[in-house]
């Protein structure tokens, strides 16, 4: 993994005194609300409904044991013993006193952590494919590359101000686990015919209030421009996109506005000027990073584990968790583990502090001292082998941490939403919880398939509600909790928005909504192979909406 | 100097302690309280005039963060927030069990 440099330390332990010092003279009076909220948001520090929230950024995700055993450390002292993973693969503590954030902030950056741009019109923290680096149908691991953009985009000095905030995502298998065709530039990490790296951009797509896929405005652009290209993209949104209205700022409506074609244009002009200056990646450079990144020890084992099919045999619970929470290595005789933080009826992403401490054990004993946050909100176990998968389950079950619904309908994404944060008109997190239960069986489930339902509370969109497979809006109505259902959106390499099937349902009814969306599934799929989104596809919203409102 | 709570609708103030951020209403003697039960039940025109000048004086003195002032319904003297998001952080934190409270709670259920 990779290690802080002197650079990064030093920059993290400034800001650090630096934002002591803020938070105390705005304690003192020194400095005022207006003027300190840019101040704690460019820390990650916001204002919720029932108190401060602090963002902390874990880039791509990934999670050594000691960072783990950090977090809930922070949990336990300064917090109220949990914490909650977010969409964007970060971490979010919902109870921190103000007057506390420059301790936690002195103690993440002792583990090489901090919550800088995960606030702020800037380039916010890189995401990326949470199986990087081990799965077996990777071409390229992503990592090196969101690594090498983390540090170009750490206080760049041009980039911190933008018309509105900037979200990159790299993935490097032709299955796209990081949803990058909904950020505002996605990068698809290929191989050329020749065997040379580069990268396909996907400009201007995004979530929010106006969903909207991104476009491929270049489709290789060799692996030494990766900064050139990018800084190129950057410039053209910093110089043209909207800063007369918020909610026109991000660069999916320059795209949109300008269109694609000349965003093209514009950017390759742009990258002409600079592209061979001092963004030129060397090539002892990007070896340098890649070196940290390096496949950890791990011998090829025997594809079949004895250990394993032993206690597959005599389990069947522990039978059903590997065949939904496992996905194959690149590596002979290991596995990707899910760690669902989806407890039927508990809050999607949270973890208490004693499961980050037993998953930051199980990273050390099991999985090469990594752990990943995926943007699916679990936690992936990346490198395990096959022989220490019974182990691993039985010790993440004695936590409540083996729930099997890796893809699942109830593997469900949730924003935190009216109950914690102050944008929300509607509670998001109960709803996931009903739909849970109400679809708690294993076999009803697996029956079912891969399902993703994904809830937001409000327009916002950070619950993704417009690519799930079922998406789910909160709105308020006179007053009370509303919710529109969407059908049919993707976040994979085909993304799609999903279309709003008809009127909404109250917080009572929308489960019963959901639950009939799903029996039609059911009913209406030629066989088990096809999925819920295949069907969708073949069929349209039509049968769906006869089953929810009735014949037209 | 402050009238007895009629029933009806009213207002409250509200704002986040600016150093430990949780929700706060002001109170009968121009404290804060973390009871929306004790806070001073204010009516439109003057009275109310009179409150929000004095919140935003104890903002810009650095005692809280934000004030406004909330809708609420007086039930049997105690005012009760219209808004059910102002019912959620009337009640100090989320509508669901969260954190170890949430794991015991689904240990019960299993």
């Amino acid at each position: 993994m990779y290690r802080y440099d002197e650079f990064d330390r030093a920059f993290v332990t400034e800001r650090v005194a630096q934002f002591r010092g803020q938070v105390e003279r705005r304690l003192s009076g020194e400095i005022s609300e207006d003027q300190f909220k840019p101040l704690r948001l460019q820390n990650g520090v916001y204002l919720q409904l029932h108190a401060y929230m602090l963002r902390i950024a874990i880039p791509y995700g990934t999670l050594n044991p000691a960072q783990l055993r950090m977090l809930a450390f922070i949990a336990r002292k300064y917090d109220r013993g949990y914490g909650h993973f977010t969409t964007r693969q970060n971490l979010q503590f919902h109870w921190p006193a103000l007057k506390d954030i420059p301790d936690i902030l002195g103690h993440l950056a002792s583990v090489e952590m901090h919550a800088i741009q995960t606030s702020g019109n800037c380039i916010r923290n890189v995401t990326a494919d949470h199986f990087a680096g081990a799965a077996a149908d990777e071409v390229v691991d992503p990592r090196p590359y969101a690594e090498i953009l983390r540090q170009w985009s750490s206080l760049h000095p041009e980039f911190i101000f933008l018309p509105r905030k900037f979200k990159i995502a790299v993935t490097g298998s032709e299955r796209d686990r990081a949803a990058i065709q909904v950020h505002d530039i996605g990068l698809h990490a290929k191989r050329d015919a020749d065997g040379n790296l580069g990268f396909a951009y996907y400009v201007g797509g995004g979530l929010g209030r106006t969903p909207m896929i991104g476009h491929l405005i270049n489709d290789f652009v060799p692996v030494e421009d990766l900064l050139s290209y990018t800084e190129a993209v950057l410039r053209v949104y910093n110089l043209f996109g909207r800063r007369d209205n918020k909610y026109k700022a991000r660069i999916k409506i320059l795209v949109h506005e300008t269109g694609a074609a000349e965003i093209k244009r514009q950017v390759e002009e742009e990258w002409a000027r600079i592209r061979h200056g001092a963004l030129a990646l060397p090539d002892e450079e990007i070896r340098r990073i890649e070196a940290y990144f390096a496949l950890p020890g791990l011998s090829p084992r025997p594809a079949r584990s004895i250990v394993l099919e032993r206690a597959r045999a005599a389990d069947a619970a522990l039978a059903t968790w590997i065949g939904q929470n496992t996905r194959p290595h690149k590596v002979s005789g290991h596995a990707l583990v899910t760690v669902s933080l989806k407890p039927i009826g508990g809050t999607p992403g949270d973890a208490t502090a004693e499961q980050m401490e037993l998953l930051a054990d199980l990273a050390e004993r099991y999985s090469h001292g990594e752990a990943r946050v995926s943007h699916e909100q679990n936690i992936i176990l990346p490198h395990v082998a096959l022989d220490d998968l019974p182990a691993a389950y039985e010790a993440l079950a004695a936590q409540n941490l083996a729930t099997a619904n890796a893809g699942l309908v109830t593997d469900i994404i949730a924003c935190p939403g009216l109950d914690y944060c102050a944008l929300a008109n509607a509670r998001s997190i109960p709803i996931a919880q009903r739909i849970a239960e109400r679809f708690a069986d294993q076999a009803r489930q697996q029956e079912v398939g891969d399902l993703k339902i994904k809830i937001s509370g409000c327009i916002n969109a950070c619950g993704h509600h417009h690519v799930g497979h079922i998406g789910i809006l909160g709105v308020e109505k006179k007053g009370e909790e509303f919710y529109q259902i969407t059908l049919g959106g993707s976040a994979d390499e085909h993304a799609t928005v999903g279309e709003i099937v008809g009127p909404g349902f109250s917080y009572d009814d929308v489960v019963d909504a959901v639950e009939k969306v799903v029996d039609t599934y059911l009913k209406v799929r030629e066989s088990r192979a096809e999925d819920f989104l295949a069907a969708y596809r073949r069929l349209g919203a039509a049968p769906f909406k006869e089953a929810l409102y009735g014949a037209a | 100097m402050f009238k007895a709570a009629k029933e009806g609708p009213a207002k409250v103030i509200t704002a986040n302690d600016l150093r430990d951020g949780l929700v706060v209403f002001l109170d009968q003697n121009g404290g804060w309280t973390h009871d929306i039960g004790l806070a001073r039940v204010l009516e439109d025109g003057p009275d109310l005039e009179s409150g929000n000048a004095y919140a935003k004086a104890q903002h810009d003195a650095r005692i809280v963060v934000e004030p406004y002032p909330i809708d609420v319904e007086v039930v049997g003297g105690v005012p009760v927030p219209v808004r059910f998001r102002e019912k959620i952080r009337a009640d100090h934190g989320p509508t669901i069990p969260y954190g170890e409270d949430e794991r015991r709670k689904l240990a019960a259920g299993t």
